[in-house]
């Protein structure tokens, strides 16, 4: 654009929306909605073994208005969905969910008359995580998948004012 | 209003506008269903006056799978991995609980060597059990190092679960009338290893709380409970021993051999949050011993019971002989066969009597399973024990009296 020549060397020109996304990518802070086993799990997640603050997802809040990634971890049945829905629309934009276990991506070997099957009936789906809880290395592994989807440009429709984002149909990612 | 004019009479008479607007009504609060300190999803709705609680009200059923009734429609064995998901911190005691109520109301009788490896994994789960209540108590009044002490050294211990059982939290390792595999080479060497860094945990944390004066302001005269309670809202567990009473499933009625185990069971004075605490700290050092004893003794021998009706066929009858995957065809489509009757049996599992009602009809499914989960009758005294304390230390005695909400709701 010939902005170099402008601002002289030692700069560098991009889109807003590039910068924002890549500061978003490296600061992602997950709310864990920890219901059952696979909340155990994600505190092994979060313990220094695996620790989960090497990709900077380290701020683990539970007030929906602080957070950005919603990490459902554990079974989900009728008396609690209402509230995993209140919670996911008290966060603010842009946000994305882990589906964490085989509970929470589709009810699990809990086929009955209390167990939701498959949190996507009520939240969409950014990653789904199976497993019956799910080992930490794929937590990790969903967080990388999702941080890379952040950085395709196309995917994510981010405008610095909060009002105005564009949301998109995303296709859900699946780790085996 | 009534009350305004009793506290503040003086203040009234120069500033009657204010306090008119103020409110000195009770507040109402909920604490959960999603909240940092309800350890899963607990909701307890507080009536508070100040910082003060004065009334408490507990609900439950966020986290109901209907255990009970999917385990009428599956197999002994199907049942099994249902049982992990009950209390998910110590997967393989409901495990024991379950495949020993089985075994009981069949009769059958399992080896030395599957009660040696039963007693060695469960007495580890209730030190990974008793490792994590304390941790996230710990984390709950604000003393995060210890988490990271007592955390590591589990995942050490998970290390080994992971191999022996391939998995890491939901292990179903039990089968009814004996275990999903032998122990691997290096096992043994491997637990006393992680035993030394567990006893080298506790006496990291020990030192970090045992004198802090935050620790033990925050602890000591909190959430207190007295034997009389205790007994009649039916405790059992570290909770109940913590207020003295020397109660323990394997000292009262023995199973697995632990009549021949040397341990003490702890128990505290007050039955405070403190001393909840301190006897899960005690308990962790008595399993460690346990579990040296039982590798001392731990007789070689098979681990299946050689019972027909509970035990799967070796896999070269199987492949070779028409009875044997005949036996192995009618083990898995149909289940195992029990007469009918109906029986009752308990193991102390982490949080206290782990039991499990069996009525069989018998048809290869249970008739009807019902668990007697440790926490549904503690979590049943948490508005007595929280009432006229304040909202910090409803948070204190919540994660000393270790709710897992898979076994309080199932």
């Amino acid at each position: 654009m010939g902005l170099e020549d402008f601002a002289g060397e030692g700069y560098l020109t991009t889109r807003l929306d590039a910068v924002l996304d890549w500061g978003r990518k490296h600061s992602l802070w997950p709310l864990p909605f920890g219901t059952a086993c696979c909340a155990i799990e994600f505190m092994s997640v979060m313990s220094s073994v695996f620790d989960f603050s090497r990709f900077g997802a380290e701020v683990v809040r539970f007030s929906p208005r602080q957070a950005d990634l919603l990490v459902v971890a554990g079974t989900i049945n009728y008396k609690q969905a209402p509230i995993l829905k209140r919670i996911y629309e008290q966060m603010p934009e842009p946000k994305w969910v882990i589906s964490m276990g085989a509970c929470a991506c589709s009810g699990g070997f809990y086929n009955n008359y209390c167990t939701v099957q498959g949190i996507d009936q009520i939240v969409p789906v950014d990653v789904y995580v199976a497993g019956c809880p799910p080992r930490p290395e794929a937590v990790l592994e969903a967080l990388l998948m999702l941080q890379g989807r952040l950085r395709e440009e196309e995917d994510v429709k981010s405008h610095p004012i909060g009002d105005a984002i564009e949301t998109k149909q995303r296709q859900p990612i699946f780790i085996q | 209003m009534q009350r305004i004019n009793e506290l503040h009479p003086v203040n009234q008479d120069f500033e009657p506008e204010f306090y008119q607007d103020l409110h000195t009504d009770l507040m109402f609060l909920n604490l959960g269903p999603s909240h940092p300190a309800s350890h899963g999803t607990l909701r307890t709705l507080v009536a508070l006056d100040g910082e003060t609680i004065m009334s408490a009200v507990c609900e439950i059923g966020y986290l109901h799978r209907g255990f009970e009734k999917t385990a009428e429609n599956r197999t002994y064995d199907q049942v099994i991995p249902y049982t992990d998901r009950l209390n998910y911190v110590s997967a393989i005691m409901n495990n024991v609980g379950f495949a020993k109520a089985v075994e009981a109301l069949i009769g059958v009788e399992i080896t030395p060597r599957c009660m040696g490896l039963r007693v060695i994994v469960s007495e580890l789960m209730r030190i990974v059990d008793h490792l994590v209540c304390i941790g996230a108590n710990l984390v709950d009044i604000g003393a995060l190092t210890n988490f990271w002490y007592l955390f590591n050294k589990r995942e050490q211990l998970y290390d080994i679960l992971d191999k022996l059982t391939g998995a890491r939290l939901t292990n179903s390792f039990t089968r009814i009338g004996g275990l999903a595999r032998d122990t691997y080479p290096g096992f043994e060497d491997e637990v006393l290893h992680v035993l030394k860094e567990f006893e080298i945990a506790v006496l990291d944390v020990l030192k970090l709380v045992a004198r802090n004066k935050i620790f033990l302001s925050r602890t000591q005269g909190v959430g207190i409970i007295s034997q009389a309670d205790a007994l009649s809202y039916g405790f059992t567990g570290p909770c109940l021993r913590a207020t003295g009473i020397p109660y323990d499933l394997r000292k009262e009625f023995p199973y697995y051999g632990y009549e021949n185990y040397q341990f003490e069971v702890p128990v505290g004075e007050v039955g405070d949050t403190y001393d909840r605490i301190m006897v899960r700290f005690e308990e962790i050092t008595q399993s460690i011993k346990i579990v040296r004893q039982a590798l001392k003794v731990l007789p070689g021998g098979p681990i299946n019971s050689d019972d027909k009706r509970v035990s799967l066929p070796p896999k070269d009858q199987t492949y070779v002989n028409i009875e044997g995957l005949i036996n192995h065809f009618k083990h898995i489509y149909e289940g195992i066969k029990i007469p009918p009757g109906e029986f009752y049996d308990a193991t102390e599992a982490a949080n206290g009597e782990l039991g499990f009602y069996i009525v069989s009809d018998g048809s290869g499914n249970p008739y009807r399973v019902r668990c007697r989960p440790p926490c549904f009758t503690i979590f049943s005294a948490y508005p007595d024990l929280i009432e006229g304390g304040l909202i910090a230390d409803a948070i204190a005695t919540l994660g000393s009296i270790n709710i897992i909400a898979g076994e309080l709701e199932r």
